[in-house]
C-alpha cells in the first residue's frame, strides 16, 4: 500500500470509524447506566430481568438493555401515519441521529502516534474550524426535531416539534456566544491545539485547564449542552411523564431507536465539547507527553514510556466523557424540569446576557493579560 | 480537486436544485435546499475556504433553511400542483430558462483560465485568521455596516410579524 | 482532466439559471423566495471559485457579505410572507397581484 494512500485515505477512515463506532457503542451503554443509575437514586433496584432461554441462574439487566431493546427496537413494525409525508418522516430520524455522531470526529482523544515513521494525530479528522464545525452540527440537529412532528400528521406532535425547535435554535445561540469566548480566549478554533495548550499548571500546583480560567463559560455552554439535547430539566418536548413522546409520538421500532440514540450520542457529544474546552481533553494531570511524571514538589520528572503516556491520556478523555456523561444522567434524575416560559426567559434573558458579559470581560482580560497561546 | 469528486457533487446538487424548483411539497423545496447547500460547502471545503463552509452551514443551512421549515410549518401549506397549475406558461419558463442557461453556460466556457500559478496558494488561504484580518482591515466599514442591518432586520421582521391588537382581541371564535 | 475555473462556473451558471426558472414559474410565494436563496448561493460559488482560482481573498470576503445580506433579507423576507398570509389567507403569487379587489 502506498504512503500517501495509507496516510490520507485509510488512517484517517479508520480513525473516523472507531470514533463513530465508539459513539455508538456508548449512546447504548448509556442507556443502561441511566437505568441503572437512576434506580439507584430513586433506592430501587432498577432493569435486572434478563436471562438468556433461562440459562443463566441469575437477572442480567446489562443483556437485556445492551443486546435485546434494540434487536427488539430494530425488529418492530414501523407505521407511517396516514396522511402523513412517508419520505420526511422516514428521513427525520436519520437528520437527528447524523449530527449527533458525527460530532465526535473533530474531538481530539489523545496526543500523537508514531507510525512508520510518520506521526499521526489521534484526531478523526484535523480540522483548523474546529469548534465552528462543532457549533454547525449542533445547528443541523434542529431538523430532525422539526420535520419530525410536522410529519407525523398529528397536531400534538407537531407543538411538541416546535417548541422543541424553538429550544433548540435559543440555547445554540447562549452557546454559540461563550462558545466565542473561548475561542477568543484560546486564539485558535482547532481544538487539538486548545488541549495542547492546557498543558502544564496554573498557579504551580493545579493543572492548567480552561475551567479555572473561564467558570462562566463552563456553565453556559454545559447547561445550554443540556438544553440542546433535551434532556431534564429541559425536556418539555418530549416529558415522559406528561405527552406521550412528544415530537416523536408517531414513530415506533427503528425509527424511534434512533431518536433514543441520537438523544444519548447528543450528550456524549456534549460531555466531549466541554472535556476538550475546559478540562484539559486528554491532558493528564501532572503528566507532559515527551517528560513524563511530574508532580509539583518532585524535582525532575519520572520519565515514562511514549506509549504508556498515550494509553493513559486516552484513558484519561475516556473517563473525562465518561465523568460528564454521568453527571447528565445524575442531573436528570434530581432537578424536576422547567416549564416552557420559565425555559425561554431563562434561555433569552438569562444565558444570553451573561454569555455576552462574559464574553467582554473575556476581551478585556485578554487585552491587559494577553489570551493562552 | 479530482474529477472522481466534482461530477458526482455537480450532479447532485444540480438534481437537488431541481427538486427545489419541481417538487409540490413545500417541505420537500425547503429539504433539496438544504441538501444543495450542504453539498455546497463541501466544494467551499475543497476550494480552500474553510470559514466560509462552517458559515455555510451555520448560518444558510441551520439558521435560514430552519427559519423557512418554521414558516411553511407554522403556515400549514399544503402541496399544490407544483409546475402543473399552468402548464403552458411553465413550459415556456422552462423553454426561456433553458435558453438562458445553455447561453450562460456557453459564456462560462468562453472564459480564459487564469494562466496556472507560479506558487501555490499563498499561506492559510481561507482560514479563519486571514479572512477576519480583512474582515477589520480592509472591510471594515462595510462589516460595521452588516452589524447594523442585522439589527435593523431583526427589529423589523419583529414588527412585521407581530400581530395587532384588533387582530389578538378577535379570539379563538374569530374568524 | 483537471477541474479548472470553467468547471466551477459552468455549475454556478446551471444553478443560477435553475434558480431564475424557479423564480418565474412557481406560483408558491416561499418557493420564489426559497428559488432566490439558490440564485444567492450559486454567486458564492462563482466567488469562491474565482478566489481559489485566483489566490485572492477579495471573493471569500464578499461571500462573507452576501451571507449576511442574505440571512437578514430571509428575516425580513419571512415576516413580510406571515404578514402577508395573515390579510390574504393565500401565499399564491397570481392571488395576491391586486392591490385592491
Amino acid at each position: 500500500m502506498s504512503d500517501a494512500l495509507l496516510f490520507d485515505w485509510v488512517i484517517p477512515g479508520l480513525k473516523s470509524f472507531i470514533v463513530i463506532f465508539m459513539v455508538l457503542n456508548l449512546a447504548a451503554v448509556l442507556l443502561w447506566i441511566e437505568r441503572k443509575g437512576s434506580a439507584l437514586i430513586q433506592n430501587r433496584v432498577g432493569a435486572n430481568r434478563a436471562s438468556i432461554l433461562g440459562i443463566l441462574p441469575f437477572n442480567v439487566g446489562f443483556l437485556n438493555t445492551l443486546v435485546a431493546d434494540p434487536l427488539k427496537l430494530f425488529t418492530k413494525e414501523e407505521f407511517v401515519p396516514d396522511g402523513a409525508d412517508k419520505f420526511v418522516h422516514s428521513i427525520a430520524p436519520f437528520l437527528a441521529l447524523f449530527p449527533a455522531v458525527v460530532t465526535m470526529v473533530a474531538v481530539p482523544f489523545g496526543d500523537t502516534v508514531e507510525i512508520m515513521g510518520r506521526t499521526v494525530e489521534l484526531q478523526a479528522v484535523r480540522l483548523d474550524v474546529g469548534v465552528l464545525y462543532v457549533s454547525a452540527l449542533v445547528s443541523m440537529g434542529v431538523f430532525g426535531v422539526a420535520l419530525a412532528g410536522w410529519a407525523s400528521n398529528n397536531r400534538w406532535a407537531l407543538l411538541g416539534s416546535i417548541r422543541g425547535s424553538a429550544q433548540m435554535i435559543s440555547y445554540e445561540l447562549a452557546m454559540g456566544v461563550a462558545l466565542v469566548s473561548m475561542i477568543l480566549f484560546f486564539g485558535t478554533l482547532d481544538l487539538q491545539a486548545m488541549v495542547r495548550q492546557q498543558a502544564g499548571l496554573f498557579l504551580g500546583v493545579l493543572p492548567n485547564w480552561g475551567i479555572f480560567y473561564q467558570p462562566v463559560a463552563f456553565i453556559i455552554i454545559f447547561t445550554a449542552g443540556i438544553a440542546e439535547s433535551k434532556r431534564v430539566p429541559f425536556d418539555l418536548p418530549e416529558c415522559e411523564s406528561e405527552l406521550i413522546a412528544g415530537y416523536f409520538t408517531e414513530y415506533s421500532g427503528g425509527k424511534q431507536a434512533s431518536f433514543m440514540l441520537a438523544d444519548f450520542a447528543e450528550s456524549v457529544m456534549v460531555a466531549g465539547l466541554v472535556t476538550t474546552l475546559f478540562f484539559g481533553g486528554w491532558q493528564v494531570p501532572y503528566v507532559t507527553s515527551g517528560q513524563g511524571l511530574q508532580l509539583p514538589g518532585m524535582a525532575s520528572p519520572l520519565v515514562l514510556p511514549a506509549l504508556a503516556v498515550t494509553l493513559m491520556q486516552v484513558g484519561t478523555f475516556m473517563i473525562k466523557v465518561l465523568f460528564f456523561c454521568w453527571l447528565q444522567i445524575l442531573i436528570r434524575w434530581t432537578v424536576p424540569r422547567f416549564r416552557y416560559d420559565q425555559l425561554m426567559n431563562l434561555g433569552w434573558k438569562g444565558m444570553v446576557p451573561i454569555a455576552l458579559a462574559n464574553l467582554i470581560l473575556t476581551a478585556l482580560g485578554i487585552l491587559l493579560w494577553g489570551d493562552m497561546a | 480537486m479530482s474529477p472522481f469528486l466534482f461530477y458526482p457533487l455537480a450532479t447532485m446538487s444540480v438534481i437537488f436544485a431541481l427538486s427545489v424548483v419541481l417538487a409540490k411539497s413545500p417541505v420537500r423545496s425547503a429539504l433539496g435546499l438544504v441538501a444543495v447547500m450542504a453539498i455546497l460547502a463541501v466544494q467551499f471545503a475543497f476550494l480552500q475556504a474553510h470559514l466560509l463552509a462552517a458559515l455555510q452551514i451555520i448560518v444558510y443551512a441551520g439558521a435560514i433553511m430552519v427559519l423557512f421549515l418554521f414558516v411553511i410549518t407554522l403556515l400549514n401549506l399544503e402541496s399544490d400542483r407544483g409546475i402543473g397549475e399552468k402548464p403552458k406558461l411553465s413550459a415556456i419558463g422552462f423553454g426561456a430558462g433553458a435558453v438562458v442557461a445553455g447561453g450562460l453556460a456557453l459564456a462560462m466556457l468562453g472564459v480564459v483560465e487564469p494562466a496556472a500559478r507560479a506558487v501555490a496558494l499563498p499561506e492559510g488561504f481561507g482560514t479563519t485568521a486571514v479572512l477576519a484580518r480583512q474582515m477589520f482591515n480592509r472591510y471594515f466599514v462595510a462589516f460595521e455596516l452588516t452589524s447594523i442591518l442585522l439589527l435593523v432586520a431583526v427589529v423589523g421582521s419583529v414588527v412585521l410579524a407581530k400581530r395587532t391588537a384588533a387582530e389578538n382581541s378577535e379570539g379563538v371564535t374569530g374568524a | 482532466m483537471t477541474i479548472g475555473l470553467v468547471h466551477w462556473l459552468v455549475l454556478s451558471a446551471l444553478l443560477m439559471a435553475i434558480g431564475a426558472i424557479g423564480v418565474v414559474v412557481r406560483r408558491n410565494v416561499l418557493i420564489i423566495f426559497m428559488s432566490i436563496e439558490l440564485m444567492l448561493n450559486a454567486a458564492n460559488l462563482a466567488f469562491v471559485a474565482g478566489a481559489h482560482s485566483l489566490g485572492l481573498m477579495h471573493g471569500q470576503s464578499i461571500v462573507f457579505f452576501v451571507m449576511t445580506v442574505a440571512a437578514a433579507e430571509a428575516a425580513v423576507g419571512l415576516a413580510v410572507i406571515l404578514a402577508l398570509f395573515r390579510n390574504r389567507q393565500t401565499v399564491a403569487a397570481d392571488e395576491i397581484a391586486l392591490l385592491k379587489w
